[in-house]
């Protein structure tokens, strides 16, 4: 599935890359039948401050691919990150990124 | 087109446009949960509320259960006490609104969990003899009620 490309701003995170080699923990979302997708997009756009665009192609990675990963960074970052998606009932893990 | 039952009010405010008996339906839903996570934590429905942050270092995972386990606890049970205090509210605030949008999706997540609820669940018409038919109605009228609010929260963003 595509979508159609976000319109570039320059405090736009969308265009980047959620991984980046010098932090080595990386947060995966995994597709569960119960959460919604207009939900899964919001909780990715409030806890992470991603783009409407952004927030969306994650969250149709997650639902087509069966994961995604949504942000990287050190453990106490990630386990963080992890903490908040739980906290909104997404089903996320961390693992160190190989 | 049904007029949606919430609606962004800026500031952070959501209006509530919710039927009485809709309240009614939802008044008592926050405490059962409460009881259901106090009673049997081990229930596979409540165990879907704290999924492992780690799937192969059980040492990890021991250590994020033991640092962050109440927290995730509280947080939850806070969710849930803003929607039973605010159930007849016709504004939340932002707070407020988070409770319920929270709030709502664990109750969904328990009742999904329970009722096996799948992609396909709810691509043929529920059979009422369906035994689950009562409990999958609920369901299905919990995620109208989460999707409204995402949409009304979603301008906000």
């Amino acid at each position: 599935m595509t979508i159609a490309p976000a319109p570039v701003r320059a405090d736009d995170p969308g265009t980047e890359e959620v991984t980046n080699p010098d932090l080595p923990w990386v947060v995966i979302v995994w597709n569960d039948p119960v959460n919604l997708m207009s939900y899964v997009t919001y909780v990715f756009q409030k806890l992470f401050g991603y783009s409407k665009e952004k927030a969306t192609k994650l969250m149709l990675d997650v639902h087509h691919k069966g994961r995604a990963v949504v942000s990287s960074g050190p453990r106490e970052r990630a386990e963080l990150d992890v903490f908040r998606l739980h906290e909104h009932g997404l089903w996320a893990t961390m693992e160190h990124d190989t | 087109m049904a007029r949606r039952r919430f609606a962004f009010a800026g500031g952070g405010e959501v209006k509530v446009r919710i039927a009485r008996e809709e309240r009614q339906v939802l008044r008592g839903l926050p405490a059962q949960l409460r009881q259901l996570m106090d009673e049997d934590p081990d229930d596979p429905a409540v165990r879907r509320l704290f999924p492992p942050a780690y799937r192969q270092r059980p040492d990890h995972e021991q250590e994020y259960r033991r640092l962050m386990g109440d927290d995730l606890r509280e947080r939850r049970l806070a969710a849930l006490a803003a929607m039973e205090e605010t159930v007849d509210a016709d504004v939340l605030t932002a707070e407020q609104a988070s409770g319920w949008l929270r709030a709502l999706n664990d109750l969904r997540l328990v009742l999904g969990t329970r009722l096996d609820v799948q992609d396909d669940t709810f691509a043929h018409e529920i059979d009422e003899a369906d035994p689950r038919a009562p409990a999958l109605a609920l369901y299905g009228y919990l995620s109208v009620l989460e999707e409204e609010l995402v949409e009304a929260l979603a301008e906000g963003v």
